[in-house]
C-alpha cells in the first residue's frame, strides 16, 4: 500500500481550531527564544561592522583588543578558510558557500556598510564594545554603487574583479555587476504584438525590503577541546545551518549539534548564517561559551533584505480583454553577491496567466548593499507589482472589471503558462470569483476613495523531511519534527497525526527535534512545511498503525492481513480472524513490551507534488488628497489552501502576508545616504506597519484539494505577500487618476503624483 | 557612568555643574542616545526623586507641570486638557503608550529635536519654563527661547528644567496641534502646525499664534501666519493666506523622513486644519 | 566601577540585584533575573517587545534604566498568570490563534492587559492606538485585536 498518498476527505479533526501544543509557554514568557539561553562562564561576542560601502581591507591589527582585559578571543577572516567558488550548500536556493562565508566575514574587501570585519568574545557587553573600538583596520576607502540600475551601467564601480556576466553570448571579457543574464519565454512576441490592439508599456521600481521579523538574530556557541560542538540559534532550518557552519569551519557534520530555539519571526531571512559560524569561531578560540546577538541596527544593516528592483514591462491585450503577449525586463539587485531572486519573481508574476507569447529578461546584479536573503515568496511580490499594475491598466482601457480581465486570461487545470508545468487542479478561479462574490465588492466609495485587485502565485515546494511518531506506553504520542515551528506548524502536525491515529489532539505533542535526533530536514521554507513535514507525519502515523496490526496480529496469532484498523482500534478482518474483542490504541500502546518493545514511525521523505497556491487580494482605501497619506479601509485576502489544517494559522498567514505587503506598498523601505550608509536602520524609521494603520483583514480560505497531499494541503505561507503591492497600487492609481510605478508609496511619492496630475 | 538620585535641587545642579553630567527625566530620548553610543556621558542625573518633579500644581490660575511628569500623567489631568487641548494632544503624540508612560514635555524641549511634537504646541499657548541652576537660581523663559538649533538649548552649566507652566488661557481660547506622519503612531514628524486663537465677542480673531514644527532647525513661529487670521472669522479666505504663509516660512530640508517640498506644502495644509480645529474649540468656549 | 545594588518589588517579591549604572532595566530583568519573557527587539522604545509595568504605568524596560527600579514595583509577563490559572487575556490569546512566532506576544499582553485595567470597554480603534507600540509581524495584528476586544467584552460580563 502507498503509505503517502492514500487519500482522505472527511476529516474528525483537521479543519479545527485547538489551542497550539506550544502556546502556554509562548504566552507566559517561558517559551526560549535565540537570546534566551545562558551558559555558565559564557562570553559575549560583538561584531565589528565595516563603516564603508565599499573598501579594500588593508590591514586589521587586533593586537590592542585583545590586550584588554576581559577579552578572551577575537576573530578575522584569518579565522576562516577560503572556501572554493564550487561548495554549495543546498537550502531554500542553494547557497554558494564563498559567498556565504565572505559574507560572514569579509575578506579582501568590505562590501557593504555593516559588512562583518572582525569579532570579539569578552567577559561582558561594554568590554566587548571598547574591545571593538580597539581594533585598527585600515581601508582604502573604493566607490561605490547602491542603485540597480547605475550599478548594470558601464564604468560603474565593480564589486567583484572575477564577475563576468553569465549567460550572455559571445562571453564578455570585461567584469561587471551582472551576475547573470537569463531569457525565460515561449511563443512569438512578435505575433503576439501584432495580435493586440491595445499595449500597455511602463517602468516600475521598488526600494528594498526587510523581513523585520521582530527577534534580531542570536545563537550560543560553544565548542570543546575535541571539537565537537553545540550551537543553539533561531533559525528556519537548523540542518542547514550545520551545514553552512561545518563547512566554513572545515568542520565534520557529526561533530556539530545545532538546537534551533523557539523563533521569532523569519520570513526567509532566518534560513542563511551570520553569527553562527562567528560564534563558533569564537568559542573554538576562546575555549569558552559564546553568546551573539545582533542589535536592531544590526540586523537591518548586516542581516539580508530583499532586492531592490526595476522593471520593464509590454503587454498586449486584445479589444474583448485576451493578453496576447507579455515582453518584460526584470533587473534585481541581490546585494553584494549574485543570487538575486530574479527569476523566481519574473516567471511567479506572470504565471497566473495563459499567455502564449512571453519573454521575460531576467537581471541578477550586485550592489553595495547586504547580501539579499530570501524574503517570503523571493522575488514574486515586485514582479506581480509590476505585471499587475500592467494588467490593471489594460482593464481601465478597456473598461473591463479588474477581476472579469482576470478570469479571461487565468490559468486552469490541465492549462500552462510561461511558468512551465501543466496545471493539476488549482485554485486561482475560484480565488478570483470568491473575491468577485465578497461582501466587500458592494462597499460604496467616496471621493478620493478606491478599490485595488491583484492576484499572486507561489509554486510551493516539499522538498526533504524526517519525522519520527513515537508512542509512548500510555498511549499518548510525541511528533519529532526537524522543521523549527514559525507560526503553528506542530498544531498543524498534532492535528494529522491524530487524525491519521484516531485519538484526540490533546494526547499528541509535538517537538523540533535537534540535529543529533532525526536524519536531514530542509529548511522551513518555500511554504513547504504542513505539506511536506504534513505528509511525513502522515506516512509516520500510517506506519505506527501498520506497527499495531501487526502487533495484535501476533497476539491474536493471526495473519496481518486478517486485521484492519478501524475506528482508532485493531479488530478482527472477519468471522475467519477469531472472535477477538478490539484493541484501542492505547491498549496496544500499553502492550508493546510485551509485543516486540516501542511503538514508533517514521518516515524519511524529499516531498513531490507540493500544489501551487493562488490568491486574490483586494485593497479599498483613502488617500489625502493634500497630503498623499493613505488609509486602508478595507482589505480582503482570498487564497486556495488546499486543506486548511488549522484554519487559524491559515487565516493568520494571509493576514500577516497582506500587511507585510501593505507595509512594503507603502512606507518600508531601505534609504541610504550618499556615502553608501544606510540612514535608517530602526524600527522608527523603517516603518513596518503599526496596528493603528490598518483594519481587520478579511479572509477568504478556498480549498481545492492538492493531488501531492493525502489531505489535500498546498503550502500557503508565501503567495499572500505576492499581491498586496500591485493591489495597493492600484487603488492607489485609481483614487489618484495617475499611475503609480514606484514603491513604496510614500505620502510625498503620492503628492507628487496628484500634483502631477491636476 | 554613574547614576545618581539626588533628592534635592541643589545637589542635581551641583551634580551638573561638574560637567560631563546629563539629565534624566524620563529617559526616552537618553537611553536611545546612551545605546547607541552617541553621548558618554560621566554621569547621568536621575531627577525624578526632586521634590515637585512629578507634581502638577495649580499656580497662579494656570498650571506648573514639573519636568519629570510622563506624559501619561499629564493625559490623565483633566484641568490642563480643558484648558489647553492641543498641548495635551501634541504631548499624547509623542511615541507609543510605553513611551507615555516616561516621557516628558521638558524632555522633549530639551532634548531639542526639530521635530519635537510638544514643542510648537507649548509656543502657541505660550507656555513657560522654569530653569534652575547652580547656588539656588532660578529663572523663567518663554519656550521659543530654550532650544536654540537641533540638540542644542540655552541652558548653561548646572542648569536644568524644573517646571514648564501653561497659563491659564483667556475666554474664548482655543488651540490645536496636528502633524503629519507617514504611519499612524511611531514616527517622527515630518511636518507639524499648532495653532492657538483668541475669538472677541463677534466670533473673530483678536488673537492668534501659528507654531510650524520640523520645518527649521527649531519650533518656527510664523507671525504672517497669525496675522491672516487676526480680525477674520477664520473663512476660507483667511485660512488660504494662513496655510501661504506657513509655506512660506518654512525652512525645511530635505531627508529620511520626507522632502523640503513637501514638507513645504504640508506645513501650510496642517496649520490651516490646525486653524480650523483650534477656531471651533474656541468657538466652543464663547 | 562598583555595581549599583537595586531592591525592588519584580511580580510582587522583593528582590535584590546588582548592576552597571548603564544597564537597563531588560537587561537586568533577563541577564540578572534570568526573566527572558521580555525580548529586546529593538533597544529603542519603538517595538514593544520588551512591555513592563513599572510603578503602575506601562514602559518599555529597554528605556528605563536599571538603577531607576530602586523601591519601585515592576510587573512582566512572568507574573501575569495567577499560579496555574492563565490571565484571561492570555487564555483568549490562545483560544484565537492570536500568535504565530509568539516573540512580540508578552508585550503586547502586557499592553494590553494595562490597557483593560485601565479602559475595560475599548473601541477597536483604541485597542489600536493603545498597541501601536507593540510590533507584531506575523499576524497582521487582526486576530490580536480581536482577542482583547473579546477578553474585554467577557471581562465586563464576567
Amino acid at each position: 500500500m502507498d503509505l503517502e498518498l492514500t487519500r482522505r476527505t472527511v476529516f474528525d479533526k483537521v479543519g479545527t481550531r485547538p489551542v497550539r501544543p506550544d502556546g502556554t509557554d509562548k504566552v507566559t514568557g517561558r517559551a526560549l527564544y535565540g537570546a534566551d539561553l545562558t551558559r555558565p562562564d559564557m562570553l559575549v561576542g560583538r561584531v565589528l561592522r565595516s563603516p564603508h560601502a565599499h573598501a579594500r581591507i588593508l590591514s586589521i591589527d587586533v593586537s590592542k583588543a585583545e590586550a584588554l582585559e576581559g577579552v578572551k578571543a577575537v576573530v578575522t577572516r584569518d579565522d576562516f578558510p577560503d572556501l572554493s567558488a564550487e561548495q554549495t550548500v543546498k537550502g531554500e536556493d542553494e547557497e554558494n558557500l564563498r559567498d556565504v562565508s565572505r559574507n560572514v566575514m569579509a575578506r579582501d574587501k568590505a562590501l557593504y556598510e555593516g559588512h562583518a570585519i572582525a569579532a570579539v568574545a569578552a567577559t561582558s557587553a561594554p568590554v566587548a564594545r571598547r574591545a571593538l573600538a580597539l581594533i585598527d583596520v585600515a581601508f582604502e576607502v573604493l566607490p561605490h554603487v547602491i542603485d540597480v540600475d547605475e550599478a548594470m551601467k558601464p564604468g560603474a564601480p565593480v564589486l567583484h574583479e572575477d564577475m563576468f556576466t553569465a549567460g550572455l553570448d559571445p562571453a564578455p571579457t570585461e567584469p561587471s555587476n551582472v551576475a547573470e543574464y537569463l531569457k525565460i519565454g515561449m511563443g512569438d512576441v512578435d505575433a503576439g504584438f501584432a495580435e493586440a490592439d491595445i499595449v500597455v508599456e511602463r517602468d516600475f521600481r521598488t526600494e528594498a525590503a526587510h523581513q523585520g521579523y521582530i527577534e534580531p538574530h542570536a545563537c550560543v556557541a560553544s565548542v570543546s577541546s575535541d571539537g565537537l560542538a553545540e550551537l543553539w540559534c533561531c533559525t528556519q532550518g537548523h540542518y542547514s545551518v550545520r551545514s553552512m557552519c561545518a563547512a566554513i569551519l572545515g568542520m565534520d557534520l557529526s561533530s556539530l549539534r545545532v538546537t534551533s530555539s523557539e523563533i521569532g519571526g523569519g520570513f526567509g531571512g532566518k534560513t542563511t548564517v551570520f553569527l553562527e559560524p562567528v560564534a563558533l569561531a569564537l568559542s573554538r578560540k576562546s575555549g569558552r561559551p559564546v553568546k551573539m546577538t545582533m542589535s536592531r541596527s544590526e540586523v537591518f544593516r548586516g542581516s539580508g533584505p530583499t532586492s531592490s528592483t526595476s522593471m520593464s514591462v509590454r503587454m498586449g491585450a486584445t479589444r474583448d480583454g485576451r493578453i496576447t503577449a507579455c515582453e518584460a525586463s526584470f533587473r534585481y539587485q541581490g546585494g553584494a553577491f549574485a543570487g538575486s531572486p530574479v527569476s523566481y519573481g519574473a516567471v511567479c508574476g506572470m504565471a497566473p496567466y495563459e499567455c502564449p507569447n512571453v519573454v521575460l529578461h531576467c537581471y541578477d546584479v550586485v550592489v553595495n548593499r547586504p547580501k539579499a536573503a530570501a524574503y517570503r515568496a523571493p522575488g514574486a511580490p515586485m514582479a506581480a507589482f509590476a505585471i499587475e499594475s500592467v494588467l490593471d491598466e489594460i482593464a481601465g482601457r478597456l473598461d473591463l472589471d479588474p477581476i472579469e480581465l482576470r478570469l479571461r486570461n487565468a490559468v486552469r487545470e490541465g492549462g500552462s503558462s510561461v511558468y512551465g508545468p501543466t496545471f493539476g487542479p488549482i485554485g486561482f478561479v475560484e480565488c478570483l470569483e470568491a473575491a468577485r462574490s465578497h461582501p466587500g465588492q458592494a462597499a460604496k466609495l467616496a471621493a478620493h476613495q478606491a478599490r485595488g485587485v491583484a492576484a499572486g502565485f507561489w509554486p510551493n515546494y516539499g522538498g526533504q523531511t524526517s519525522v519520527s511518531v513515537n508512542v509512548n506506553p500510555d498511549g499518548t504520542v510525541l511528533v519529532s519534527l526537524g522543521t523549527p515551528d514559525i507560526g503553528g506548524s506542530r498544531a498543524s502536525m498534532c492535528l494529522m497525526a491524530a487524525e491519521e491515529l484516531g485519538i484526540a489532539y490533546g494526547r499528541v505533542k509535538a517537538v523540533i527535534a535537534d540535529t543529533s535526533a532525526l536524519a536531514h530536514n530542509d529548511t522551513t521554507g518555500g511554504s513547504r512545511v504542513t505539506h511536506s513535514a504534513g505528509l511525513a507525519t502522515i506516512e509516520a502515523s500510517r506506519r505506527v498503525i501498520e506497527t499495531m496490526k501487526e502487533r495484535a496480529a501476533r497476539l491474536w496469532d493471526v495473519d496481518v492481513e486478517a486485521v484492519v484498523w478501524e475506528d482508532g482500534a485493531v479488530r478482527p478482518s472477519g468471522a475467519n480472524a477469531g472472535g477477538h474483542e478490539p484493541l484501542g490504541f492505547d491498549e496496544l500502546a500499553a502492550l508493546a513490551p510485551s509485543t516486540g518493545g516501542p511503538i514508533a514511525g517514521h518516515a524519511e521523505i524529499n516531498a513531490e507534488g507540493a500544489g501551487a497556491s493562488f490568491a486574490v487580494h483586494v485593497a479599498d482605501l483613502e488617500v489625502d488628497p493634500e497630503t498623499g497619506r493613505v488609509t486602508i479601509l478595507r482589505y480582503l485576502a482570498v487564497q486556495d489552501a488546499g486543506k486548511a489544517i488549522h484554519p487559524d494559522y491559515v487565516e493568520g498567514q494571509y493576514q500577516g502576508g497582506a500587511v507585510q505587503g501593505i507595509g512594503w506598498a507603502l512606507n518600508e523601505e531601505y534609504i541610504y545616504g550618499e556615502d553608501g550608509v544606510l540612514q535608517n536602520p530602526g524600527f522608527l524609521d523603517y516603518r513596518i506597519p503599526v496596528a493603528s494603520d490598518l483594519p481587520m483583514i478579511d479572509t477568504v480560505i478556498v480549498e481545492v484539494p492538492n493531488p501531492g497531499h493525502p489531505y489535500g494541503v498546498r503550502g500557503v505561507g508565501e503567495t499572500p505577500i505576492v499581491p498586496p503591492l500591485a493591489a495597493v497600487a492600484n487603488a492607489v492609481s485609481r483614487a489618484v487618476g495617475r499611475r503609480m510605478t514606484d514603491i513604496p508609496m510614500s505620502p510625498p511619492r503620492i503628492l507628487e503624483a496628484i500634483d502631477g496630475a491636476s | 557612568m554613574r547614576y545618581e538620585a539626588p533628592r534635592t535641587l541643589e545637589e542635581a545642579t551641583a551634580m551638573l555643574a561638574a560637567g560631563g553630567a546629563r539629565v534624566l527625566a524620563g529617559g526616552t530620548d537618553l537611553l536611545v542616545q546612551l545605546r547607541s553610543g552617541m553621548v558618554e556621558p560621566d554621569l547621568v542625573v536621575d531627577i525624578k526623586r526632586i521634590p515637585g518633579m512629578t507634581e502638577i500644581a495649580v499656580d497662579d490660575g494656570g498650571w506648573r507641570i514639573g519636568a519629570a511628569v510622563s506624559a501619561a500623567a499629564l493625559a490623565g489631568h483633566g484641568g490642563v486638557r480643558r484648558a489647553w487641548p492641543g498641548v495635551v494632544e501634541s504631548v499624547e503624540l509623542i511615541g507609543s503608550t510605553q513611551i507615555q508612560g516616561r516621557a516628558t514635555m521638558a524632555g522633549n524641549l530639551c532634548n531639542a529635536s526639530p521635530a519635537a511634537d510638544s514643542v510648537p504646541a507649548m509656543i502657541a499657548a505660550g507656555a513657560v519654563v522654569r530653569i534652575a541652576g547652580p547656588g539656588g537660581t532660578v529663572r523663567d523663559v518663554p519656550v521659543e527661547e530654550v532650544a536654540t538649533a537641533p540638540g542644542r538649548t540655552s541652558l548653561t552649566a548646572g542648569e536644568l528644567v524644573v517646571s514648564v507652566f501653561l497659563p491659564p488661557p483667556e475666554a474664548a481660547t482655543g488651540d490645536a496641534y496636528l502633524r503629519l506622519i507617514p504611519r499612524t503612531e511611531m514616527d517622527i514628524a515630518v511636518a507639524g502646525a499648532a495653532v492657538s486663537v483668541v475669538l472677541d465677542g463677534n466670533g473673530r480673531c483678536a488673537r492668534a499664534r501659528v507654531v510650524l514644527g520640523a520645518v527649521g532647525p527649531r519650533a518656527l513661529a510664523v507671525p504672517r501666519g497669525a496675522d491672516a487670521l487676526v480680525g477674520t472669522a477664520l473663512d476660507d479666505t483667511a485660512l488660504a493666506a494662513l496655510a501661504a504663509a506657513a509655506s512660506a516660512a518654512a525652512r525645511p530640508i530635505d531627508d529620511k523622513r520626507g522632502t523640503a517640498a513637501y514638507r513645504t506644502k504640508v506645513a501650510g495644509v496642517l496649520a490651516r486644519r490646525a486653524a480650523v480645529l483650534a477656531g471651533r474649540r474656541a468657538g466652543e468656549r464663547s | 566601577m562598583s555595581l549599583i545594588h537595586v531592591t525592588a518589588e519584580v511580580n510582587g517579591d522583593r528582590t535584590e540585584f546588582l548592576c552597571d549604572a548603564e544597564e537597563t532595566l531588560l537587561d537586568a530583568l533577563r541577564d540578572r533575573l534570568g526573566l527572558t519573557g521580555a525580548k529586546e527587539g529593538c533597544a529603542s522604545g519603538d517595538c514593544g517587545a520588551c512591555s513592563v509595568v513599572l510603578d503602575g504605568r506601562l514602559v518599555c524596560a529597554c528605556l528605563v534604566l536599571a538603577a531607576e527600579a530602586e523601591g519601585r514595583a515592576v510587573e512582566t509577563i512572568e507574573g501575569m498568570a495567577d499560579g496555574d490559572g492563565l490571565h484571561p487575556l492570555q487564555r483568549k490569546f490562545l483560544e484565537l490563534g492570536a500568535l504565530q512566532c509568539g516573540v512580540c506576544t508578552p508585550g503586547f499582553l502586557v499592553a494590553a492587559k494595562a490597557l483593560l485595567e485601565e479602559n475595560p470597554e475599548p473601541s477597536e480603534s483604541e485597542v489600536r492606538y493603545w498597541l501601536a507600540g507593540n510590533l507584531c509581524r506575523c499576524t497582521g495584528y487582526d486576530k490580536i485585536i480581536r482577542a482583547v476586544m473579546e477578553t474585554a467584552a467577557d471581562m465586563r460580563g464576567a
